[in-house]
């Protein structure tokens, strides 16, 4: 049976016809919408576009097409070739991997160990969880510069094992970065595990026991796939923050150890230099779609 | 098991911990202890500037949210409650979680070309590009535009919860659209929305970068304050700033905890 426009269409227990309830529709979510096309969706398309502009003298945006920013980031100045952008983006993408894996495993047993709890505990460690993840960055990166300041044990110790020169601090460093970016990415693995964990079908997990499997074997072939796509979405929504950290390295790694973030951000203000600015960005861009992608990818398998 | 978890909340609370116990510290400089203090908490209230970027986290946080609170309200009863066509509904979901997703760094830099873009089109029409500039306004639209996802997703949480039952009893019993969402959708929904609300104001006081791309030096909010700052050092008067800002997060996290927590009525 077609449906004629001007039908009555059943909707929520009232009868109204297609156009009027798509028009209320609309008016609902016109002010949200338009309000992410003109601060996201269409910003998005003009970042790409910007990428592809040429530069002028003063930091102003020629209207003259270039593959140059692409050039540039990859290291083709107008100095001959560097390796300094490729290795900025290449040290993201390493401090992101090694960062993502180390809360992984934090967050997995973690998450277990939540989820064993009283439903009265979960919410108390969730809490727990969600606080620092709720406290501002600056505050959590703060706490880490007073630790690893040089006058407190953990610098001591380093220096009394000749890690580091008497009465420098752990900072700025690598060390300290990964440190931080661990600590601040913690709780965006273990809510997407603690999900995950929470709806595993135990039943699976008796019948492995029941038919004399070994630990390890109940784990690697009744838990594991199960907690498999918690695992993606865990490694995704860890990871694409990660790589877009600003905060942290900037104040645990200095200008030594700049991440990919640091240097987004001093095209748009230092450099005034919007096409490489946007070049990074539209790079950033096509590494988050690239996660959610290999999400969905993994959701779907496991349906 | 255990370890990891000692080791993950390790990781969490020390620095927290570190800040808090600083704060109360007698030492001008360094962070070895000398005895005990308020003196910081003091010099923070007699501090102007802390006190005007006091007045602008608060004013961002509210205006942002009371603008978010609303039209994600409105956007998720829209995506819930009217028959879009699969592909419809599909990207409106996708433009709805984009911002959640996107990594905060990206939603600045693409505020920032936004308003640049804005400028331009009003400085080649000949009007003023003035209102396109950073300062407040620039960032409560920027924050706007994060929290407006996230109240939606609570929202239609909620909205998925109470179902369309109720709705076609109601109706069944003549009541009317105005009754129906003053008397039975209204109440049922009201700490739905009271809890996007309040993660709409957490995520404001929580949001440095969005804020570090679109402030102009006199709309500077407390994170802001903290970071230039601690480019320049530690100060204990910083460490007491801190330390008040984690307490209001502890705060807004127990209420946010009470507000979702799965009740057995819903």
């Amino acid at each position: 049976m077609t449906e004629r426009a001007g039908d009555p269409v059943l909707s929520h227990g009232r009868l109204g016809s297609r156009p009027r309830l798509m028009a209320t529709g609309w008016l609902l979510i016109g002010g949200a919408i338009g309000l992410l096309l003109i601060t996201l969706v269409i910003p998005t398309l003009l970042v790409v576009g910007l990428s592809f502009l040429e530069r002028g003298e003063n930091g102003e945006i020629l209207l003259q097409a270039t593959t140059g920013n692409i050039a540039r980031l990859a290291g083709f100045g107008s100095f001959g070739w560097s390796a300094d952008y490729l290795w900025i983006l290449a040290r993201s993408l390493w401090v992101a991997g090694v960062a993502t894996s180390l809360s992984l495993c934090l967050a997995y047993p973690l998450a277990f160990l939540i989820a064993a709890r009283t439903p009265r505990w979960r919410l108390v460690l969730l809490a727990l969880v969600a606080i620092p993840f709720c406290t501002n960055l600056v505050v959590r990166t703060n706490g880490w510069m007073i630790l690893l300041s040089g006058q407190l044990a953990p610098a001591h110790l380093a220096q009394a094992a000749g890690l580091i020169d008497a009465g420098r601090a752990l900072y700025p460093g690598a060390w300290a970065v990964h440190l931080g970016m661990v600590s601040s990415l913690l709780p965006f693995a273990v809510l997407p595990l603690y999900t995950a964990v929470e709806r595993l079908d135990h039943a699976l997990i008796d019948a492995a026991r029941d038919l004399y499997a070994s630990p390890w074997r109940v784990f690697r072939h009744a838990v594991l796939p199960q907690t498999l796509p918690g695992l993606g979405a865990a490694t995704a929504l860890t990871f694409i923050p990660a790589i877009g950290m600003f905060v942290v390295p900037d104040l645990l790694g200095g200008s030594s150890y700049m991440l990919v973030g640091n240097l987004l951000q001093q095209q748009f203000f230092t450099s005034n230099d919007w096409p490489l600015g946007a070049a990074i960005a539209s790079l950033l861009i096509a590494l988050t779609f690239l996660g959610l992608f290999v999400v969905r990818r993994l959701q779907r398998n496991a349906r | 098991m255990a370890v990891a978890a000692v080791i993950a909340f390790a990781l969490l609370y020390l620095p927290l911990l570190a800040i808090a116990v600083s704060s109360f510290n007698a030492a001008r400089y360094g962070v070895a202890w000398t005895g005990f203090t308020w003196d910081w908490y003091a010099q923070l209230l007699a501090d102007e500037r802390v006190r005007e970027a006091a007045m602008n986290t608060l004013l961002l946080a509210v205006a942002s949210t009371a603008i978010s609170t609303v039209l994600g309200t409105l956007l998720a009863l829209g995506i819930e409650r009217t028959p879009w066509s699969r592909r419809g509904r599909s990207a409106l979901d996708a433009i709805t979680y984009l911002p959640v997703v996107s990594p905060d760094i990206i939603l600045a830099a693409c505020l920032v070309v936004a308003f640049g873009a804005c400028r331009w089109l009003a400085d080649s029409v000949g009007w003023s590009g003035a209102p396109f500039s950073r300062g407040l306004g620039m960032m409560i639209v920027g924050h706007v535009a994060f929290q407006v996802s996230f109240v939606a997703l609570v929202v239609r949480a909620r909205l998925a919860v109470i179902g369309s039952h109720l709705e076609e009893a109601a109706r069944d019993l003549y009541a009317s659209s105005w009754c129906f969402h003053r008397r039975i959708l209204g109440p049922l929904l009201l700490p739905g929305i009271a809890a996007g609300a309040i993660l709409a104001f957490t995520l404001s006081l929580d949001d440095f970068v969005v804020s570090f791309f679109a402030a102009s030096p006199t709309s500077s909010t407390l994170p802001l304050v903290i970071y230039a700052s601690l480019r320049r050092g530690l100060s204990p008067e910083m460490h007491a700033l801190a330390t008040v800002i984690f307490l209001g997060s502890v705060v807004l996290t127990a209420a946010l905890a009470m507000l979702t927590r799965p009740r057995r009525d819903a």
